[in-house]
């Protein structure tokens, strides 16, 4: 590693060669104030805020964008800084509609932080807010452009992180703004709801659809038998919001509230991760064994599905039919539970709590959601409306005592809890192959070659002697190249370069969710997933096949594996569509 | 001509300038250079060129040849003419509108006389020789 | 039959109240009194520019440039310069010994304050002949460093030459080039800029369409200093006749050779493209230019990395604009040293300016760097239109200053505009006259600015509009003194915290208006005064009872119909209406309304 030696306000420091000022500052404790710079992305520089002097230059730098330079001094702060900042965030504020009590993000908003830190008393310059209508035709997102402050985050995020090309700047100057591409509804775009950037925005220009009022006022209603599930990545993040560390494993907790809350039934969306692998497994199995589509590619994602509906719809043979666990555990609540606990479907409702934005939109993407004869799901919450629901009631999550998740279909295996981390559908899905192939129990499940942060992750398993290439994507610009390579190879005629893939749109998986709890980076995103795979660990079933609810619904009520129940219940289909609407 | 040699560019070069110096070609020896930029032909220079066209057919003046060059600087009194005749002196006219252009024609090419009003100055001389 | 001699009288307006009629006449019966009228023709002519020193009298062929002339003066001239052949000596122009500017005495006639090196072909050329070009020893540049020169040789002649960068901040060329030419890279690039967009600046258009050639010779040489094989054109789509003249050009080269594969069989290859901008100002900014190119939304990205280091595609990228690489050419084939002896120490060579506003001759003019804003005024552009008194001056655009005139004297080079608060800019050359309200002017700039801001950043999205804003006010009468320093607190934020040189230097029109022009702005704060009568709201136009005759023309000409009054009796405005828009105050042909 090249190093580079510095000085921040004096204070030598020794940082890696092209580390950013800002970043550099940070190793010595000093922050420097931003509303643009994310760990996430490449620097912007679009705030102005975190300008920094270059001692012996009378010019001011980017802290965020400039490489540190052999021998400077870097002044972080001083009293000409701190008055060019505070103008400028003067100006931010005299656009910005401050109405911070009725804001989605208040209390959890990076402007509120720095006007507070500035000690912003008033606003000198005449207000000039945008005036642009709410975008609400998603079922998963909110743009309110009124409060953007032009930091570019969401932009760079759909076009870099994501590859979407939902959101762009449109008009000049003063009026430039970030939208949705070529200035039309969010739901004409090609948008995928992935919500990244809701989790990137700093304010609250962005934010998921509230549905806390919904499941309340269900939760109140008599007649409704309320089920709910909470995905994998949910309990290493949830914590989050009330003062625990990233990674934090409150499954039991969630029980808890959930159950305090008046949730009837408190069902885990692990046990339906568990169920996935039957099917998902099987399927691959079948078709490696019958000379079907290969690769098969994994379609738990709804936001890939989405993607690939749009922007790769001729992967369609390859999709897995599978649905996604949400909807898995949605179908058998309304039949396979209902029938045990004797309730029609039409009174149980069913809630789900996601990491996700897009399992907002996923639970009516098609006719197939309705598998039981009505919505398989009928709500969404994300984590963060979790969170704000569980706080609305006046809960004290923290100091909550575990408790269990009901049965039939709430236990789950670790095999289902790792879904939540990059690469853990496809361990699970390895794990359970084997043996689906062999007949014999895999020895080592530890499957490395398959975690990780590396955007594209590729691996070989052994089974029984059958090479079996498989490959990971996570961040969805990272995805082209694998589709290349799979369009390539059939174009050519030749083998494909895999036999599984695994995709999630967003980067590290679902512990990095458009719905998880806002500053989510990579170090965040680490402590998320070795969460899960501490909860994977802990847990004495580790594999899918092996879980006994698993085993007690196939017995009872599904029959096989992709069976003809199977196939009605937990299976769907794609279709292609259009990236633009109209 | 195709694509040239380093020999073939000087000697396109030599004759070029010969050409230019000569400025008699197939029996023209009186040139009429239009300023054809785009405050010229903002300026009505199309029309001026139009109107020099029309002038020297009516007039069987058959010496002549009319070509086209960029701004000479002087925006303020487009459209912008240069007269270059045997015996005369290099003159720029300013504010040539088809009027003037048939003035051009009758007194300086014809009669050998300048036009009064409408001479201006070369902004500068020629220095890269 | 030819005349032997031509006696040319200026008759511009100028010279025309300085009697230049009755100096003509003289001429014409000196002429007449000494029997040469078929030996030597009197014309009048139109303005010669040195308005000052007027009248002016010309006689060619002998280039005599008399200037100061009087009636009495013409039996002199007939007799000793048409007769004897003999200059009059005492009536010559003699070259203002103070001027700063270095010219090349021996080649240019002393009283012409222009010289071309740029422009050396406009107007001389058919633009769209390579033949003519190539007569003019075009190409012969791109010969000299292909077979004479190595690429070092190349940097080390515009180093001694001098050259800095003509789009507006003057970083020296060859550190640029020399910058690009130290980076290993598979591909390199090759830019010019010809997103010219300062408000009536047209220098770089004018080149193109004038001399094509000269650009697409210079990227060759800078591809074959730096190692890069293809060049890229970025111009505005609202130039069609530059980019048909580019079209022109190119095809000509490349069918001569002169781009191409293996140019004159040397083993060099060089081509160029065009890439249309529409038209955004801040694409004149190299890097929003570069993402342009990209196909990206035009907005600056930070520095360093420069272009140079990394630019296009993320290669290295020299970027040059039009101007500077018009000398470039020039500089190979009259060398360096030549180049630096003309202009000032710091600012070799000429700069093109776009001469517009209230100047009596406006155009296109190139003079040595270091010439004095007064020369180029009053010399080349004859004054103020009308006889008007100078206000300021506006150089650089939206992004420079205001100089007034105790700044007429200094002379103009990249580093003297930005001691006084201005800055060189492209080359527009704005003037100002007394009718010219300096708010007024500044809200134009800031409102451009407004408008052409990228958006990207938030001290120049939003600091540009707060200043306009307040400019705003200001000019309602509704400013108070607390605003000066409230533009001054946001202004130096964007100098500071704005991304680009765009948001960097827009409110430099307002920050050299409140040092140059405080007063006007007290008076406008605390008097509720415009003296130019441009804010429409500081203005109030009465008809003066003893002079109106009632004869109600500005009745009928006002379009809200505010004007009352019988005819044959004085009228009267009706304040509470009146809309400012000064139609009666143009019509009233008794000077009976009273602007105020």
């Amino acid at each position: 590693m090249e190093t580079v030696n510095i000085k921040i306000n004096g204070k030598p420091v020794v940082v890696e060669k092209g580390t950013k000022i800002l970043a550099a500052a940070k190793k010595v404790g000093i922050k420097i104030p931003t509303l643009c710079a994310h760990n996430d992305l490449e620097p912007w520089a679009a705030c102005g805020i975190c300008v920094v002097k270059v001692e012996g230059s009378p010019r001011m730098v980017r802290a965020c964008a400039t490489d540190v330079v052999e021998g400077q001094n870097y002044i972080t702060h001083d009293a000409e800084l701190q008055g060019v900042r505070k103008t400028v965030i003067e100006m931010i504020l005299a656009d910005h509609p401050n109405d911070c009590l009725r804001c989605a993000r208040n209390g959890v908003c990076e402007l509120q932080d720095i006007a507070a830190d500035f000690a912003i008393r008033e606003i000198p310059f005449k207000r000039n807010v945008k005036d642009v209508a709410i975008d609400d035709s998603t079922p998963s997102l909110i743009f309110d452009q009124k409060k953007c402050i032009n930091c570019g985050r969401c932009v760079q995020v759909c076009q870099q992180l994501q590859n979407v090309w939902a959101l762009e700047f449109i008009g000049r100057g003063e009026g430039t703004r970030m939208a949705g591409a070529g200035d039309v509804l969010m739901s004409e775009t090609p948008c995928i709801k992935c919500g990244q950037c809701s989790a990137h925005c700093p304010v609250g220009a962005i934010y998921e659809k509230d549905e806390t009022t919904t499941v309340i006022n269900a939760l109140k209603d008599p007649e409704l038998h309320v089920a709910v599930q909470i995905a994998p990545a949910v309990r290493v993040a949830v914590g989050e919001a009330f003062g625990m560390e990233p990674g934090s494993i409150s499954t039991g907790k969630i029980y808890a509230a959930l159950r305090m809350l008046g949730f009837d039934a408190i069902f885990d969306t692990n046990f339906a991760a568990d169920l996935t692998i039957m099917e998902e497994g099987s399927e691959f199995v079948h078709r490696l064994t019958n000379q079907g589509v290969l690769p098969l590619i994994t379609s738990c994602c709804p936001a890939w599905v989405d993607f690939m509906e749009k922007y790769a719809n001729d992967m369609i043979p390859n999709f897995s039919t599978a649905k996604s666990p949400q909807m898995m555990q949605g179908a058998v609540t309304k039949t396979y539970y209902a029938q045990k606990v004797n309730i029609p479907r039409e009174k149980i409702y069913s809630v789900s709590v996601m990491p996700c934005t897009a399992k907002k939109f996923e639970i009516t993407r098609c006719d197939d959601m309705k598998s039981s004869g009505c919505d398989d799901v009928d709500v969404v919450l994300t984590t963060r409306e979790l969170a704000r629901l569980i706080k609305r009631s006046g809960i004290d999550f923290a100091t909550l005592e575990d408790e269990q998740a009901d049965s039939p279909i709430g236990h789950y295996t670790g095999a289902g809890t790792i879904f939540g981390a990059t690469g853990g559908v496809m361990e699970a899905a390895i794990r359970s192959a084997y043996t689906l192939v062999t007949g014999e129990e895999l020895e080592e499940i530890d499957i490395d070659a398959v975690r990780g942060m590396d955007g594209v992750k590729v691996g070989e398993v052994d089974i029984k002697g059958t090479k079996i290439k498989v490959a990971v994507a996570h961040g969805m610009a990272n995805v082209q190249s694998l589709i290349d390579e799979v369009r390539q190879a059939r174009e050519k005629g030749s083998e494909p370069p895999y036999h599984f893939i695994e995709v999630m749109a967003c980067k590290g998986g679902c512990i990095a969710g458009g719905g998880q709890p806002y500053f989510t980076d990579d170090e965040v995103r680490a402590k998320r997933i070795a969460g899960l795979y501490q909860d994977d660990k802990e847990c004495t079933i580790r594999k899918s096949h092996q879980n006994p609810e698993i085993k007690q619904i196939y017995a009872e009520f599904l029959g096989e594996p992709n069976g003809h129940k199977a196939h009605e219940l937990l299976h769907t289909h794609y279709i292609p569509r259009q990236k633009y609407k109209k | 001509m195709g694509k040239m040699t380093l020999e073939e560019l000087r000697n396109l070069r030599n004759s070029a300038k010969k050409e230019m110096n000569k400025r008699d070609t197939e029996g023209k020896d009186i040139e009429i250079i239009i300023g054809m930029g785009t405050c010229g032909i903002a300026a009505g220079a199309k029309e001026t060129l139009a109107a020099f066209m029309k002038k020297l057919e009516e007039n069987n003046i058959s010496n002549v040849i009319v070509r086209q060059t960029g701004c000479m600087g002087l925006c303020y009194v487009e459209p912008t003419v240069e007269i270059k005749a045997p015996g005369m002196p290099n003159t720029i006219y300013g504010k040539v509108d088809a009027e003037v252009a048939a003035k051009i024609v009758v007194d300086h090419i014809v009669n050998k006389q300048l036009v009064s009003n409408h001479i201006f100055d070369r902004p500068a001389a020629d220095i890269i020789k | 039959m030819a005349y032997k001699n031509y006696i040319l009288v200026c008759g511009g307006t100028g010279c025309e109240s300085a009697k230049a009629d009755d100096i003509y006449k003289s001429l014409l019966s000196a002429v007449e009194a000494n029997g040469l009228e078929s030996d030597c023709q009197v014309v009048k002519t139109g303005c010669f520019g040195f308005c000052e020193k007027g009248p002016i009298v010309k006689v060619l062929p002998d280039e005599a440039f008399y200037v100061e002339v009087k009636p009495s003066d013409a039996e002199e001239i007939v007799k000793e310069n048409i007769i004897k052949g003999r200059l009059v000596e005492r009536l010559l122009y003699k070259e203002d010994p103070n001027s700063a500017a270095k010219k090349d005495a021996d080649e240019i006639k002393f009283y012409q304050k222009q010289v071309r090196v740029v422009l050396r072909n406009c107007g001389m050329i058919d633009p769209e002949n390579i033949d003519e070009y190539i007569a003019r020893d075009g190409y012969g540049a791109l010969e000299k460093v292909l077979f004479d020169m190595t690429p070092d040789d190349i940097i080390n002649e515009l180093k001694v030459s001098g050259l800095r960068g003509r789009g507006g901040a003057g970083f020296p060329t060859w550190m640029k080039w020399n910058f690009s030419k130290g980076v290993e890279a598979d591909q390199k690039y090759i830019v010019c800029n010809a997103d010219e967009g300062d408000p009536g600046a047209y220098m770089d258009r004018s080149t193109l369409e004038g001399d094509p050639h000269s650009v697409l010779e210079a990227m060759a040489i800078a591809g074959r200093a730096v190692g890069a094989s293809l060049g890229l054109i970025y111009i505005r789509a609202e130039y069609p006749l530059a980019i048909h003249r580019l079209e022109v050009a190119m095809k000509q080269a490349r069918e001569y050779g002169l781009l191409g594969k293996n140019i004159l069989d040397s083993g060099f290859d060089f081509d160029i493209e065009i890439r249309l901008g529409a038209g955004a100002f801040v694409c004149g900014e190299e890097t929003a230019l570069l993402s342009s190119i990209e196909g990206n939304r035009g907005m600056p990205w930070p520095k360093p990395p420069f272009p140079a280091v990394k630019g296009l595609w993320g290669k290295p990228t020299v970027i040059n604009n039009v101007e500077t690489f018009a000398n470039i050419p020039v500089i190979i084939l009259k060398g360096g040293k030549w180049f630096s002896s003309i202009g000032t120490e710091k600012s070799s060579g000429t700069k093109v300016f776009a001469l517009t506003g209230k100047i009596a001759n406006s155009g296109l003019v190139e003079v040595p760097m270091g010439t004095t804003l007064r020369e180029i005024v009053y010399d080349i552009g004859g004054g103020i239109k009308g006889g008007k008194a100078f206000k300021a001056v506006q150089t650089g655009g939206p992004s420079g200053g205001m100089l007034t005139t105790e700044f007429l004297d200094t002379p103009v080079d990249f580093d003297t505009l930005v001691a006084a608060g201005s800055m060189m800019g492209s080359g527009g050359m704005i003037v100002m006259d007394e009718d010219d309200c300096i708010i007024d002017v500044a809200k134009f700039y800031q409102e451009f600015c407004v408008e052409e801001s990228c958006g990207k950043c938030s001290p120049c999205r939003i600091g540009t509009r707060k200043l306009y804003d307040i400019l705003e006010k200001i000019s309602q009468g509704k400013g108070q003194m607390s605003d000066l320093e409230k533009m001054e607190e946001i202004g130096s934020a964007m100098k500071k915290a704005a991304l680009c040189g765009l948001g960097q230097t827009a409110p430099n029109p307002i920050l050299s208006s409140i040092k140059n022009f405080r007063h006007e702005y007290i008076s406008h704060i605390e008097n509720g005064k415009c003296e130019a009568g441009k804010c429409k709201h500081l203005v109030t136009f009465t008809i003066l009872e003893d002079k109106c005759i009632g004869c109600t023309l500005c009745a009928r000409k006002c379009p809200v119909n505010c004007i009352a009054g019988d005819k044959k009796v004085p009228h009267v405005i009706d304040q509470s209406k009146c809309i400012k828009c000064g139609a009666c105050y143009e019509s009233c042909k008794f000077g009976a309304i009273v602007k105020r």
